[in-house]
């Protein structure tokens, strides 16, 4: 496909919508699914074939709009009117409204500050694409950076822009990726492979699932821009087959981009080919690490590695891989669009562009949300999240999942970004933000999370392997009174030990949760020790 | 560029030393006699970094690095003992103990057990963690070894001396995390096994009593490893 | 000079401890010119003493009346040793631990007694949930590991102990040893 022929897609696309007045978009993310969204599509189908206005309509299913809290969620265009907890009972007066006064009682304020606070780069088009129709996204100009580096760039100034823009990896550490592109590059070989990390396991977290659900082509192009880039011609989508739809809607995707000629030979006419299949993780956690997820796609036990080799030299079959995050890739298309300037300008000096959070625990909005760096951790909590329900305090945050750190109220007017975030003792990972008010224990979430380290640990390390066990045993020794200051002590040079010698991210992080809550709540664990 | 035969100059404990730009820490550490503790790297095995004992300071990083699989640089510093070194190495011996059901007195390897020997470099007297007293079980399926769980410390060398130097691949690691283990073949009776060649060498690498010849009564296991080393070198003559 | 009041205690152990101390020997008489043995299973005193300047303690904690004589030994200890692998790691006493209390004592009185199996309700003290070593309980000064230690790493530390001197223990003895 030549960058004329995706325009005339684009152009049909548009011609085509033009003779439908109305659309009603109904989020068909995991999570409005999960509440029935697809039984609602089709009783706003059936709806639409009954009724004369209902005849100039058309239902569409789309990805994710954000807010998880108050689905199932359908927008009605051209009127843009987002309605909540929609029920298959409302269709027919939804169906009914179009081109009259909206359905009030189903309104939901888009005015409010959970939507005018975010600024979406990656869940662009999340909520207004159906993320099953290549056409879709060709409409809102996808692939067309693509086809824009292939056939006007150099491999060398597509690096050069990732660079500009200051893009780090979303994936937890924030390596400027750009600067990993580049190793790749160099790194010499024919034959290079690009991995994408879907293998989002953070509990509470669902940025990468969502934008694989409502957004997949997007994923793929970033990945395909990455792959022209460092010269890889074969690439791998490891996704957890806990994500079903994700990977359901990613093969649909690869076939699509495939039948159309943006994926596998020749892609724009040019001599570039890019194949790239998905590969599913069975749900080890530590397989979000690279080189274990490197091992299991290679078909062995996924267990890490110690690096060097990075994989970046030596990575999937010991050849040259560039393995970045979903959320990575999917910025990447945008930048090269709108360039790398543009999205230099947006964040803070070190953290550049946007980052999706998946906003949840004691919080009015529960929801998906992208913001721009450099934002307060208060607007994301209080503004956009709307604050803490049933009258209860804020206690803590919670970020960078099992890896992270809980954040005490005195820095809720931190501006969030990688260096920010490391700080006061938490990461930015890859986006999980957990509030916590003032009815849970600290000693109890530190408990939660190494509980699932101990569980999700490979095994391969000794400090990994029984430290985050004794951890786990002592933590249940203090929170159940019978812990004594010795216990405690011993908890805390585990904390530092484990965190020091463990092979990989997994163990080296673990400690987090307990050394972050010791840090600012070192009153609950003493509180409850015997004697 | 540095080639592998290249020749680098660098300091372990302050001791000028040389080495070929394809040797480890370890191995550079271990040609002058510096002492590295070790237990899941043995001699013409793969090294896998797993055991964390080797870990050593390098001068101008905050991280350690496992002597066996960190390759030497020209000017690198290399510390191999420091008050932080030996509180990690100590704890890590401390955790294995604490981990499973080591009852050196009843055992067959008591007196011949790299584990108690690592107690003893270190000085670990006790230890000061909470023992889980796991139950695990005794393979004893097989008609002239037995496999102690308890007694296993998880360091692979079975693993790799079965896979890489007898080919049969019988044993690998099921299971995750605290719950992982040693299995012949897809988790079988080792005595079931279709793929096991009898051949003894995972007993005679098993640093503890974990792997043993049946009718060895306590502190009566004693292993004999220089085979390993001999057969390495036999094949890669005949190459 | 005032001679150095010495104690030795035996809990859940198989006095192989002991019968190694007794091994020291005619250093025995080396050593009685420095202490006094004021409380012995091998000696006739009914009560531990108030201020006891050295106690020996052979033997995990494995019941209740073990609890309650180690905390009351602490308590008049100075310097309180952990002596043999029962006291420093709970050893074979500890190997009940993994199958839980009801299931050893089934096994012990029940399963294998062929005349009037029946659990005992008197006079055997009630067991702990699990076998413990010595630190697991009270502050222990000096491990010596062992099964047993032997009466050269007895008498060594002793003689460090009574000096003054923190004994080398990982020269002396180790684990199993």
């Amino acid at each position: 496909m030549t960058p004329e022929e995706l325009e005339k897609i684009a152009a049909k696309e548009e011609q085509a919508r033009a003779h439908i007045p109305h659309t009603i978009d109904v989020c068909l993310g995991t999570t409005c699914m999960a509440l029935q969204s697809d039984k609602l599509k089709t009783a706003l189908e059936q709806e639409a074939t009954r009724h004369p206005v209902g005849s100039k309509c058309q239902v569409r299913g789309v990805g994710c709009p954000g807010l998880c809290a108050l689905g199932p969620l359908v927008t009605v265009k051209p009127e843009g009117d987002l309605y909540k907890q929609v029920k298959p009972e409302d269709a027919h007066d939804i169906v009914n409204s179009l081109g009259a006064e909206p359905v009030a009682r189903l309104k939901c304020d888009t005015e409010q500050p959970f939507f005018k606070r975010q600024h979406k780069i990656v869940l662009e088009n999340s909520g207004s694409i159906d993320p099953e129709r290549l056409e879709d996204y060709i409409a809102a100009g996808g692939y067309t950076a693509l086809l824009k580096c292939v056939t006007e760039m150099t491999p060398a100034e597509v690096i050069d822009e990732v660079v500009r823009s200051g893009l780090r990896g979303r994936g937890g550490a924030g390596f400027p990726a750009g600067l990993k592109w580049r190793t790749v590059a160099k790194a010499a070989g024919p034959r290079k492979f690009v991995v994408c990390n879907g293998d989002e396991g953070d509990p509470g977290a669902f940025m990468d699932r969502s934008v694989m659900e409502s957004d997949p082509h997007r994923v793929l192009e970033g990945m395909a821009i990455a792959a022209y880039a460092v010269g890889a011609s074969e690439g791998y989508l490891y996704v957890r087959a806990e994500y079903p739809l994700a990977v359901k809607r990613l093969k649909q995707a690869i076939n699509q981009a495939r039948a159309h000629g943006l994926l596998g030979a020749n892609i724009g006419g040019t001599a570039f080919t890019f194949r790239v299949e998905v590969r599913l993780g069975a749900g080890a956690f530590v397989c979000g690490e690279e080189t274990a997820l490197m091992a299991s796609i290679e078909g062995k036990r996924g267990n890490p590695r110690p690096r060097p080799p990075f994989p970046a030299e030596s990575g999937l079959w010991q050849l040259p891989t560039l393995i970045n995050n979903v959320e990575t890739y999917a910025n990447i298309p945008t930048i090269l669009r709108q360039g790398a300037d543009w999205f230099a300008g947006i964040g803070t000096s070190k953290s550049k562009g946007t980052k999706v959070f998946a906003l949840t625990g004691r919080v009015h909005n529960t929801g998906l949300i992208e913001v721009p760096m450099g934002i307060t951790l208060r607007e994301i909590i209080f503004d956009i999240g709307g604050g803490i329900p049933d009258g209860r305090v804020f206690k803590a945050v919670q970020t960078g999942g099992p890896s992270g750190g809980c954040i005490p109220e005195e820095y809720l007017d931190m501006a969030v970004d990688y260096e920010s975030l490391a700080s006061v003792g938490s990461i930015m990972g890859s986006g999980g933000m957990i509030v916590i008010d003032d009815t849970s224990s600290m000693v109890d979430v530190a408990k939660y999370f190494i509980e699932f380290c101990k569980s999700e640990s490979c095994g391969k390390c000794v400090p990994c392997r029984v430290g985050t066990a004794q951890m786990h045993t002592l933590l249940e020794l203090i929170a159940s009174g019978e812990g004594t200051r010795h216990d405690l002590e011993r908890l805390e040079a585990l904390c530092d030990m484990v965190k020091s010698t463990s092979l990989c991210g997994l163990g080296q992080n673990a400690p987090n949760p307990v050394i972050s809550t010791l840090r600012y709540f070192r009153d609950e664990y003493e509180s409850r020790l015997a004697g | 560029m540095t080639t592998p035969s290249q020749v680098l100059t660098l300091k372990i404990d302050g001791q000028d030393v040389t080495g070929r730009a394809d040797e480890t820490i370890l191995q550079v550490a271990r040609e002058n006699g510096i002492h590295i503790p070790t237990l899941c790297f043995l001699d013409s095995l793969s090294p896998l970094g797993a055991c964390r004992l080797c870990l050593v300071e390098i001068k101008g990083s905050p991280r350690l690095f496992a002597a066996c699989v960190t390759y030497i640089a020209e000017g690198m510093e290399v510390l191999t003992k420091s008050d932080r070194l030996n509180k990690y190495r100590r704890m890590i011996v401390e955790l294995l103990f604490a981990e499973r059901n080591h009852i050196c007195s009843i055992c067959v390897a008591n007196g011949h057990c790299d584990l108690q020997d690592l107690a003893r470099e270190m000085g670990v007297t006790y230890v000061d963690f909470p023992y889980r007293y796991p139950r695990l079980g005794v393979d004893a399926s097989h008609e002239r070894f037995g496999l102690d769980h308890n007694r296993c410390v998880l360091c692979m060398r079975c693993v790799r001396v079965c896979g890489e130097v007898e080919g049969a691949h019988t044993w690998d690691v099921a299971g995750r995390g605290i719950e992982a283990h040693v299995s012949a073949d897809l988790d079988f009776p080792w005595g079931d096994s279709d793929t096991c060649t009898s051949c003894g060498k995972c007993v005679q690498v098993c640093p503890t009593g974990a792997l043993f010849k049946k009718g060895v009564a306590a502190a009566e296991m004693v292993k004999h490893r220089s085979f390993l080393v001999r057969l390495t070198a036999m094949r890669e003559e005949a190459e | 000079m005032t001679k150095l009041k010495l104690a030795t205690v035996w809990l859940d152990g198989c006095s192989g401890c002991h019968m190694s101390f007794l091994d020291i020997d005619e250093r025995l008489l080396e050593l009685v010119e420095k202490v006094d043995i004021v409380y012995s299973p091998l000696v006739d005193f009914k009560a531990f003493p108030d201020a006891v300047d050295i106690t020996l303690v052979e033997g995990a904690v494995s019941n209740q009346d073990d609890l309650e004589k180690i905390k009351k030994v602490r308590a008049h200890t100075r310097l309180l040793v952990a002596l043999g692998d029962c006291a420093v790691t709970a050893n074979v006493p500890s190997m009940r631990n993994p199958f839980g209390v009801d299931q050893v004592v089934k096994r012990a009185y029940e399963e294998n007694v062929t005349l009037q199996p029946q659990l005992p309700t008197q006079a055997v003290p009630p067991l702990l949930k699990r076998v413990r070593p010595v630190h697991d309980i009270v502050t222990v000064d000096v491990h010596l590991p062992g099964c047993p230690p032997s009466a050269d790493a007895i008498f060594a530390a002793l003689v460090a102990l009574v000096e003054g001197r923190t004994p080398d223990v990982a020269a002396l003895t180790r684990f199993g040893a």
